[in-house]
């Protein structure tokens, strides 16, 4: 009772605070701000945040919480578009929603799951405001109850989901988590330092040399944009632009969103646990975004009895992790606001502009001002109601897109998708690394190895290492003072839960993978390519594995040793059923032997080339002046335009993506022109 | 035209050219205040808070942005600095640094292909740290003496033994201590949850996290304030930090506790590594070349800054109570932050490697 004494006033307050004209323009602005942003993969909340964070300062507290509230808030519910209509992950959380949303929009049914998944954003959101209206005041033990072991269970929780996104042969799946972990092991060692998958030599280069920049890009590792996009994003766009279709099959559009909105109806209670799911999660500080909808999506299919449409269009598969997305921003506000921690890169952006409005994010905002926690919360409620509620409208016109000539599209796509990874590091080693994973992306698909699971193993490389080589050294500093002790610690309550969850998901995940195509079929062919591109990521492995066992740290060898290990078993066995089986095999999945890509018109190389020769160009005359000569280019001579369209099609992307690197406040990429010339912004 | 009027005429041009060169004008301009850090750390937090003040004071009221460009522990921006020149930048890029900008520096790691003489300095912000224990361990403190805490095992969560922790790292070692660095922790919030969870039983923040985080524990009971790093005087000696007037320094702990010396290569390491990280842990620069006149047009910018008559009250909530310096100060601040003995660098060397296999080549 004295939990809803104290929080009902400060409620009032709160509400009262927050619905006045001025402040609800505020919020207003920022959903419609979060909202752009949100629309772009890679840019999300922290570019956002950073675009409002030089007015905030002498803003009304209140106002600049709205605006910055409402910004987070949509985010989440915006990047679905990318997610759905082009099969690029928004952000880290809207990567699973990729998996059924993009096959719906293929069907046509690109507004049915927009509506599905914003109405569950929505609930979500909501849902995860309520909680955190009361969960606020009395989380702190809660929240201290998670500890690192307690944090590694649920990193391994995460993981088991591969077992469920592991495709037709489990082995293949287990090898492409072991990869997405090595990948994320590159670059310099969280706890010592040393350098993995980086000759050391480079680091004695020369200043402005290419082995020099390459050490510097590849020290602080791969960022999750450049994955992301590479992983789902280029492989989709090269495979539909070869089709030469639009990306609703036929150019029909089939369900529309009032469909969408019956679909989460009928699937309410999933869309409760899912964003039970998200909030708890979301409380859990260090996690982050990363898990929660993999998580999710795992959820969703092991509580479904039908599962042989999960990966080619499940509306479930969409109402699950949005559910969970938006709930997680309120999950994600509790460390923030009671401990200063932020549980992603947006929030600690947030914790920067309370401080700019004078309230620093800690215990004694929750104790001496609760009406401004609570203005924060029913800015949270009130910008998801705007968000989803302006999305939703929007996604019968929106779906239209899929029915354009996808050529049309393309090289939009392709400026955006290079324009994003570029704002990873601001450097030319973001388009070329860009280029490798999308290479490595396009095989993955094309041999059926699953990109769900490398993704998993990539997100989750960093917390893995981290967490069980901290929870291990406090673990051996408290079994010293005594078993009891240190039992007491590993094996609490809550890590027992989370871990008999895990073999749970393991056990039933293996059972079920069989029937979930998480990418559609894929026919099987003659033995070479399969083979060949095996013995690659064999050699990647190895050599991570050798990379690995010359470091002199114990702390920083012990993970990639361990995993790159486990990932050559994998690849062995997979190396000597290939050797036994015959040609017809399903172990020689390949995309290219027959149906939508052997069939394509165009070749995949010709197709890449494009994307390549953009990025070379990019390099010598600097990203805009390279995008105006791509662009025309492609519009001539592949779309096969007159030179009025071409012409006016290149000039309205280059105005459009100016205007947005103007307004964030952004660069474009250089080239070498550049380094010789001094040009005017954009063309520096 | 007569001789007089030509002279008179090549007078007048002759102090337009030379006006021109002495006023710092940037109306209609963009300065970029790059700091080599991310949107998320407390760099960009004091970035923000100063952009638009100099906006406001800076002659022609340019608009100033904050560019982050991280990378490669901020060595990436440091070095992409050090390339930029006043002919090509006139007044339009700033750079700000902090103190993992001077460690690797200091410590002479390879990575550093930067010069803080070259560099032009404007501004530099202060700042203090606190060391705190749980009530069980300060129990075991006899007032100043830390010898009681010398039979203990202690669990600290640390960002890396190369970063700002290699002061209180140093400082534990010195008082005979026996800490387990927990290292690859994200920020120093983490560190302070661990010990929130009971999983490190020592721990320090920086003055405004303490002020906001660790305050709230200390009035419930379950961590006792200890220490702080103290702050400078003008002769640069330590003294008690304004902050924290109550709280004694470690130079005052030292000195009560046995075998811990305030002299020597351990003390003159630790000094130098300490004024490097915290009072003179955050600058603003103009890049190498910049003449006279334009690093005196910033410094008065930055003065009426200071001069603001709310500065004091916008100010506590998110630097502190701390000397905000500019000319002979920032300059002074600048050669004791980056400048060690060679004596207390190679001893600092030696300990990590011996302590923590840590090498810098």
């Amino acid at each position: 009772m004295d939990l809803i004494a104290t929080a009902l006033p400060a409620l009032q307050e709160a509400f009262a605070l927050i619905l006045q004209p001025e402040q609800l323009l505020y919020l207003t602005f920022g959903v419609l701000l979060g909202l752009s942003v949100g629309v772009f993969p890679g840019l999300g909340g922290i570019a956002g945040l950073s675009l409002v964070l030089p007015f905030i300062f002498g803003m009304d507290p209140v106002s600049g919480l709205a605006l910055m509230v409402g910004l987070v808030a949509v985010v989440p519910t915006s990047d679905t578009f990318a997610s759905v209509l082009m099969g690029i992950p928004g952000s880290s959380a809207s990567q699973a929603t990729v998996l059924d949303g993009f096959p719906l929009a293929r069907k046509g049914e690109a507004a049915r799951a927009l509506a599905a998944a914003f109405i569950s954003s929505l609930f979500g959101g909501l849902l995860g405001a309520t909680i955190l209206t009361f969960f606020i005041l009395i989380a702190r033990p809660l929240v201290l109850a998670f500890a690192l072991p307690e944090m590694l269970a649920v990193t391994l929780l995460g993981l088991a989901m591969v077992a469920i996104l592991a495709g037709r042969i489990a082995l293949k799946g287990v090898a492409a988590a072991c990869l997405g972990l090595l990948v994320g092991t590159i670059g310099e060692a969280g706890h010592g330092g040393s350098l993995r998958m980086v000759p050391e030599s480079w680091m004695f280069a020369a200043t402005g040399s290419t082995t020099f920049e390459s050490y510097q890009y590849l020290a602080d590792g791969i960022k999750l944009v450049i994955v992301g996009l590479g992983i789902f994003a280029i492989p989709e766009i090269i495979s539909l632009l070869r089709q030469n279709q639009a990306i609703a099959r036929g150019a029909q559009l089939g369900a529309g969103w009032a469909q969408g909105l019956r679909d989460w109806w009928a699937n309410i209670w999933l869309s409760v646990r899912c964003s039970a799911i998200g909030v708890i999660v979301g409380v859990i500080p260090g996690l982050g975004g990363s898990v929660v909808d993999w998580i999710a999506y795992g959820h969703t299919v092991q509580t479904a009895k039908d599962r042989s449409k999960f990966g080619s269009g499940d509306i479930r598969g969409v109402i699950g992790p949005e559910s969970s997305n938006n709930a997680k921003e309120g999950g994600g506000l509790v460390p923030t606001l009671i401990f200063g921690i932020p549980g992603s890169g947006s929030m600690a952006v947030f914790i920067g502009g309370l401080a700019l409005l004078g309230y620093e994010a800690g215990p004694q905002l929750v104790q001496n001002n609760l009406d401004i926690t609570y203005t924060v919360v029913w800015s949270l409620a009130l910008a998801n109601v705007l968000g989803a509620g302006l999305c939703i409208g929007l996604s019968g016109p929106i779906a239209r897109l899929t029915t354009i000539r996808f050529t049309l599209l393309a090289p939009f796509l392709f400026m955006m998708i290079a324009f994003a990874a570029f704002q990873s590091r601001q450097s030319l080693g973001d388009l070329v690394a860009l280029f490798a994973v999308g290479l490595l992306g396009i095989f993955l698909r094309r041999f059926d190895w699953s990109r769900p699971a490398f993704l998993i193993g990539f997100v989750l490389s960093t917390q893995a290492e981290n967490f069980s080589a901290n929870a291990n050294q406090i673990a051996g500093f408290k079994f010293k003072q005594g078993w009891a002790e240190g039992l007491g610690y590993v094996a609490t309550p809550i890590v027992i839960v989370i871990v008999l969850l895990t073999v749970v998901s393991i056990y039933f995940g293996i059972r079920q993978s069989k029937q979930i195509r998480s990418e559609g079929d894929v026919a099987t062919g003659a033995k070479r390519a399969p083979l060949i591109f095996l013995l690659a990521i064999l050699a990647y492995v190895a050599t991570a594995w050798v990379n690995a066992f010359s470091i002199n740290m114990i702390s920083d060898k012990i993970f990639p040793l361990a995993v790159a290990s486990v990932g050559l078993l994998a690849l062995v066995a997979l190396l000597v059923r290939m050797m036994m089986a015959g040609e017809g095999d399903e172990i020689f999945a390949d995309r290219e032997a027959s149906g939508e890509d052997a069939e394509a018109p165009h070749s995949l190389w010709g197709t890449l080339a494009w994307f390549g020769a953009l990025l070379l160009l990019t390099s010598v005359l600097g990203f805009v002046l390279a995008l105006a000569l791509f662009m025309v280019a492609f519009f001539r001579l592949r779309a096969g335009l007159n030179w009025v369209w071409s012409l006016g099609l290149t000039a309205a992307g280059i105005a459009f993506i100016c205007f947005l690197a103007g307004m964030l406040n952004r660069d474009f990429p250089p080239g070498l022109l550049q380094n010789y010339v001094n040009l005017p912004w954009p063309l520096t | 035209m007569t001789i007089k009027t030509a002279i008179v005429a090549a007078g007048f041009a002759v102090t337009a050219t030379l006006g021109a060169a002495q006023d710092l004008d940037l109306s209609g301009k963009t300065v970029d205040y790059v700091i080599p850090f991310s949107e998320s750390g407390g760099s960009a937090k004091w970035a923000n808070f100063y952009a638009p003040l100099i906006s406001e004071a800076l002659p022609g009221n340019p608009t100033v942005v904050v560019k982050y460009m991280p990378g490669a522990g901020s060595t990436k921006g440091a070095n992409w600095f050090q390339a930029q020149t006043w002919e090509d930048t006139e007044g339009t890029v700033i750079f700000g640094t902090s103190g993992s900008t001077q460690f690797p520096y200091l410590l002479g790691d390879p990575r550093v292909r930067y010069e803080y003489s070259d560099w032009n300095v404007v501004l530099a912000s202060g700042t203090g740290g606190v060391a705190y224990l749980p009530p069980a361990m300060a129990e075991k403190l006899d007032g100043l003496d830390a010898s009681g805490l010398a039979g203990e095992d202690f669990i600290w969560g640390s960002q890396g033994a190369t970063r700002l922790d290699l002061v209180p790292l140093l400082a534990w070692k010195m008082l005979g201590m026996n800490v387990e660095p927990v290292f690859g922790i994200k920020g120093r919030g983490d560190g302070r949850l661990m010990f929130e969870r009971g999983e490190a039983n020592v721990d320090y923040q920086t003055s405004s996290a303490y002020l906001a985080n660790v305050t709230p524990l200390v009035e419930n009971g379950s961590a006792v304030p200890w220490m702080t790093w103290g702050a400078l005087d003008d002769n640069g000696d330590i003294v008690r930090d304004p902050t924290f007037p109550d709280i004694p320094t470690f130079k005052e702990v030292c000195e009560a506790t046995e075998g811990c010396k305030t002299s020597g290569e351990a003390w003159d390491a630790w000094k130098a590594f300490m004024i490097a990280g915290f009072p003179a842990q955050k600058m603003i620069f103009l890049p190498k070349g910049s003449p006279d006149w334009a690093v005196d047009a910033y410094t008065e910018a930055l003065n009426k800054v200071l001069a603001r008559d709310d500065f004091a009250e916008i100010s506590e909530a998110r630097l502190g109570v701390y000397p905000q310096m500019t000319g002979k100060g920032a300059k002074n601040t600048l050669k004791l932050g980056t400048r060690v003995p060679a004596e207390a660098k190679a001893f600092v060397v030696d300990w990590l490697q011996e302590d923590y296999g840590v090498t810098l080549k």
